[in-house]
């Protein structure tokens, strides 16, 4: 018997999904994937999960190796568990020729992890990701999700210790 | 039409093509990867990039449509610098292990880097290595060799209507993967071993066994089912190592089934017998051929002598060669009895002679695309032909209707616009019903069968049903494997004709095995001889022999216990007859308790014959191997019986001559009609209750299949298990796994529950074609479950 995925999605998860679902005609449903990931993954702590994928498929009826594909391609989603703050760095062009690099082995030693890991207190996860679309403010770092701009050392110390 | 010019030369072709496709058809290479006619085009693999004159970079031939005064060059200095560097590109992360690669020699990078590529490489960093997936039975993986070209994942989302390969990750990580490493449950997956261009998907079965230079290959056709696949047996030293799909846009365009394509493993199976094998005082013994036909004619003609000709039956598989059909079928009516017949799993034949020269379509395999509405009835399609379930697909995709009346809510890749999931017993009765609702529609129905249906009660859902199939335009309407072997087929045929009548639709047959339409122009059926001479007091349908209880039978390719309808009633009338002739290619303990004389005779790629297929087309192939052992092709073996028998004319020399013979009284005769069909005598209501569901699954079907281990090993192939809908389940108080008793009248079978939502309600589903489920005899008919 195979199994009902869909039940993993909590009530108001769903209603978001049929909200984004309402938007794009039903042939081009597979569109709505990308904000019904979202959806699951805010619902799960921040990471989504095999069943979680599945789910997703399943409610919006496409095959599931659809939600594999964008939940692998893009690097907003997590397939493991992550921190409870999720701060990703940009280093794409524009960034790394406005410093990026010296920002993350900045955040590196300030967390003690490396890229990819989150703090052994469970609080940050750190990421690098590809452009962020915020070159004018390069360089740039989204935590959770809100932008920070022309970053510097005290504005990342400061940012750090707002997180929860 | 507008003139362009490749390579110097001046082309007029149809705008909106694709730069490729103009050079494709004037025979002018342009190197390629992800680009392939039958699929979308991707442009990912950038290997085409030609130089157009005016355009300020190379551009991608694929992806580049045709415009007026274009001038192109494919071998311009700029074109193969182009060409040149994609090429470094591509061999960046490939691994270049050709030496250890199945893929070697028939590579398509290997080619064009053998043309484009450098002989040092400039890359010095480490390349990547990618975990290979198990994806099943059929197809290995060795990913690192990917190019990414996604012809593969095209093919799944296209072509097959179900997604199952994707790319995961992205840039340098890229990977081609199936979602958590699942196995690919398509039954025609095996096409994406032709469609990579490098070695990264090849072939489970033939690995590691030959290089591509050392086979030749052959053209043959699939024995499998009606629709007469175009093969490339491909064999070296006498033993076939693999088979391909011939290209014929006419049939099976660039594809093949997963069953035409690896049923070879079954060819040199252990069954196999090399020489002729008769009982003596109980014991086999392995004898020459001279003695054992001596035995099986002696054997026969002391019985015609005894009891006359009329009590010996012959039985031959749907599989078999035109040419051995009509000898068959020569040599039993030589002697005296008209009862042959290649119907084995056909249960009720009482209108067999209002069937035209053979049940197959009036229309071609290629038209079924052009059909704007299509009504299945009692049809698995994808699984009984997958080719003509990809022409429905093809149909669908370009905005036809496809409408179905079955039994189980099947999984098809494409939509239906409507269906009607009914129990086997109410098939009929819906077809009335549908049929009632649309003769009320007519200006001037027939009062006669106003009458008939005037007591029917038309349910709502049939009504609905009956409304839409009423925008029928130019249409068909396929009769699949449930429709034939249903009890009450004729009155099936008779309500399928009348409401073709009425919408406009052909009527078409999708039969069993690879050559029903041979079967019947060469007169193996009881009622007619070759070409289609009606006789004066036919014989017995295969069914009605077993019922019979014969005293001889000759069975020729046949496993009657996997093979027939009412198996249990086969096995019975078989071990109580006095004399059983077998010809066989294989031999197992269930023949030699009935058989008596067991023949040896050879699988498809081991003889010469023809096939014809649903559509009409005759298909002669020549044999590809010597036959194995002392085993001999199926005609000669008849040959040399009907001439120990003295029965004249069967001076034959070659198969050819055969085919010649009937041939020249057969040519051009069209089947798929029907004539005059009558109307069923009264109608039945639909039972209440439980009913049994039979199919034959589609790697259980024939004797080759069911020998090909990859196959059987596949997570297509159904196990045996007894299907129920989880609503029944429920109702039972059974859960998956549970052992249930289904009976049958006298008959039962023991086996675990399986659960699938798709069935009808009080629909069993239990597969035909297992030990397990053979001593059950009626296909369609009430049962009773408990739990064991
Ligand atoms: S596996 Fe083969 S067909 Fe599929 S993307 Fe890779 S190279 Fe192309
Ligand atoms: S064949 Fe044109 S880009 Fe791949």
């Amino acid at each position: 018997m195979t199994k009902n995925y869909i039940e993993l999605l909590t009530d108001a998860s769903q209603k978001n999904i049929d909200e984004w679902l309402a938007r794009y005609p039903y042939e081009k449903r597979r569109s709505a994937l990308l904000p019904a990931l979202h959806v699951a993954q805010d619902q799960n702590g921040g990471y989504l999960t095999d069943n979680l994928l599945q789910a997703v498929a399943d409610y919006i009826d496409v095959p599931k190796i659809y939600a594999y594909e964008a939940a692998t391609f893009y690097s907003m989603f997590e397939l493991k568990p992550v921190g409870r703050n999720k701060v990703y760095v940009c280093n794409s062009v524009c960034c790394m020729l406005r410093g990026s690099d010296d920002i993350i082995e900045q955040l590196k030693a300030k967390l003690n992890i490396n890229l990819g890991e989150t703090t052994p207190d469970g609080k940050i996860t750190l990421k690098e990701v590809e452009c962020l679309a915020a070159c004018g403010g390069a360089p740039a770092m989204m935590v959770n999700k809100t932008y920070h701009e022309n970053l510097t050392s005290e504005k990342i110390d400061e940012i750090l210790q707002g997180l929860e | 039409m507008i003139e362009i010019e490749i390579d110097g030369k001046k082309f007029q072709v149809e705008p909106g093509k694709m730069i490729i496709e103009v050079a494709d058809d004037a025979g002018i290479r342009i190197p390629r990867f992800c680009y392939h006619k039958k699929l979308s085009i991707a442009a990912n693999c950038r290997m085409c990039l030609i130089e157009v004159e005016k355009a300020p970079k190379p551009l991608p031939a694929c992806a580049t449509p045709v415009s007026d005064g274009m001038v192109v060059h494919t071998h311009s200095a700029r074109a193969l610098d182009a060409q040149r560097s994609v090429m470094e590109f591509l061999l960046i992360n490939h691994p270049l292990d050709c030496p250890i690669c199945d893929q070697g020699g028939e590579c398509e990078l290997q080619d064009v880097a053998v043309g484009y590529g450098k002989d040092v490489s400039r890359y010095t960093e480490g390349k990547r290595s990618v975990k290979d997936k198990d994806i099943g039975s059929l197809v290995a993986t060795d990913m690192t060799r990917c190019i990414h070209c996604t012809r593969c994942v095209r093919f799944g989302d296209e072509v097959l209507g179900v997604p199952q390969l994707g790319t995961i990750g992205r840039g340098g990580k890229t990977e081609i993967a199936t979602y958590v490493e699942q196995s690919l449950d398509s039954v025609m997956s095996g096409n994406i071993i032709d469609l990579c261009p490098v070695g990264a998907l090849t072939s489970k079965p033939f690995r590691f066994q030959a290089r591509s230079w050392e086979m030749e290959q052959e053209t043959n056709y699939s024995p499998h089912d009606c629709v007469g696949s175009n093969l490339h047996i491909q064999q070296r030293r006498q033993k076939v190592l693999r088979v391909a799909p011939k290209e014929n846009e006419a049939i099976n365009e660039t594809w093949l089934s997963d069953r035409d394509r690896f049923s070879y493993l079954g060819l040199l199976h252990e069954d196999r017998l090399a020489e002729p094998l008769i009982k003596q005082n109980g014991e086999w013994k392995t004898v020459d051929w001279q003695f054992a036909l001596n035995v099986a004619a002696e054997g026969i003609r002391k019985l015609i002598d005894a009891q006359g000709g009329q009590k010996i039956g012959a039985i031959i598989s749907p599989n078999a060669t035109t040419e051995e059909m009509y000898l068959l079928q020569k040599m039993m009516r030589a002697l005296g009895s008209q009862n042959i017949d290649h119907r084995t799993r056909v249960t009720d034949v009482s209108d067999q002679k209002h069937i035209g020269a053979f049940p197959g379509m009036g229309f071609s395999i290629a038209s079924i695309e052009e059909q704007s509405s299509i009504l299945l009835i009692g049809s698995h399609v994808t699984h009984e032909q997958p080719i003509i379930g990809h022409r429905i697909r093809k149909a669908a995709l370009q905005g036809s209707s496809i409408f179905a009346i079955n039994l189980e809510n099947y999984q098809f890749p494409f939509d239906l616009s409507d269906k009607l999931i009914v129990k086997p017993s109410a098939l009929v009765w819906h077809l009335a019903s549908v049929a009632k609702v649309l003769l009320t529609k007519q200006t001037n129905p027939d009062s006669e069968l106003m009458a008939f249906l005037a007591d029917l009660h038309v349910s709502e859902e049939a009504n609905a049903f009956a409304d839409k199939l009423m925008q029928f335009d130019k249409g068909c309407i396929f009769l699949g494997e449930i429709a034939q072997n249903h009890p009450q087929a004729s009155a099936i045929r008779y309500f399928a004709e009348l409401i073709g009548k009425m919408t406009n639709a052909q009527v078409g047959t999708l039969t069993t095995g690879a050559n029903a339409a041979g079967a019947w122009l060469a007169g193996a059926v009881p009622h007619r001889s070759a070409a289609q001479k009606s006789v004066a007091s036919p014989g017995l349908s295969a069914k009605q022999m077993f019922d019979a209880k014969l005293p001889a039978y000759l069975l020729f390719n046949i496993e009657p216990e996997y093979d027939c309808t009412h198996a249990q009633t086969a096995i019975n009338a078989l071990k109580d007859a006095s004399l059983v002739v077998v010809m066989t290619p294989y031999v197992t303990e269930a023949i030699k308790e009935y058989a008596d004389v067991i023949l040896p005779i050879v699988p498809f790629t081991e003889t010469s014959g023809t096939y014809v297929n649903v559509e009409g087309k005759w298909q002669h192939f020549s044999g590809t191997v010597k036959p194995f052992g002392e085993a001999r092709p199926g005609w000669k073996v008849l040959r040399v019986l009907s001439n120990l028998l003295d029965l004249e004319n069967f001076e034959f020399e070659s198969s050819l001559d055969v085919l010649n013979t009937l041939k020249d009284s057969v040519d051009g005769i069209l089947g798929g009609h029907h004539n005059a069909l009558e109307l069923p005598s009264k109608m039945n209501l639909p039972h209440e209750g439980l009913e049994r569901i039979t199919q034959w699954p589609i790697y259980r079907t024939d004797n080759l299949v069911r020998r090909a281990y990859a196959l059987q090993e596949n997570i297509v192939n159904t196990i045996p298990q007894i299907y129920v809908n989880n609503a029944l389940a429920k109702k039972l108080a059974c859960a998956e796994g549970d052992l249930i008793v289904v009976s049958q009248g006298q008959a039962s079978v023991t086996l675990p529950l399986a659960i699938n939502d798709a069935l009808v309600d009080d629909g069993v589903y239990i597969p035909a074609g297992f030990q397990e489920t053979a001593t059950l005899n009626e296909l369609f008919s009430p049962v009773t479950i408990v739990r064991s």
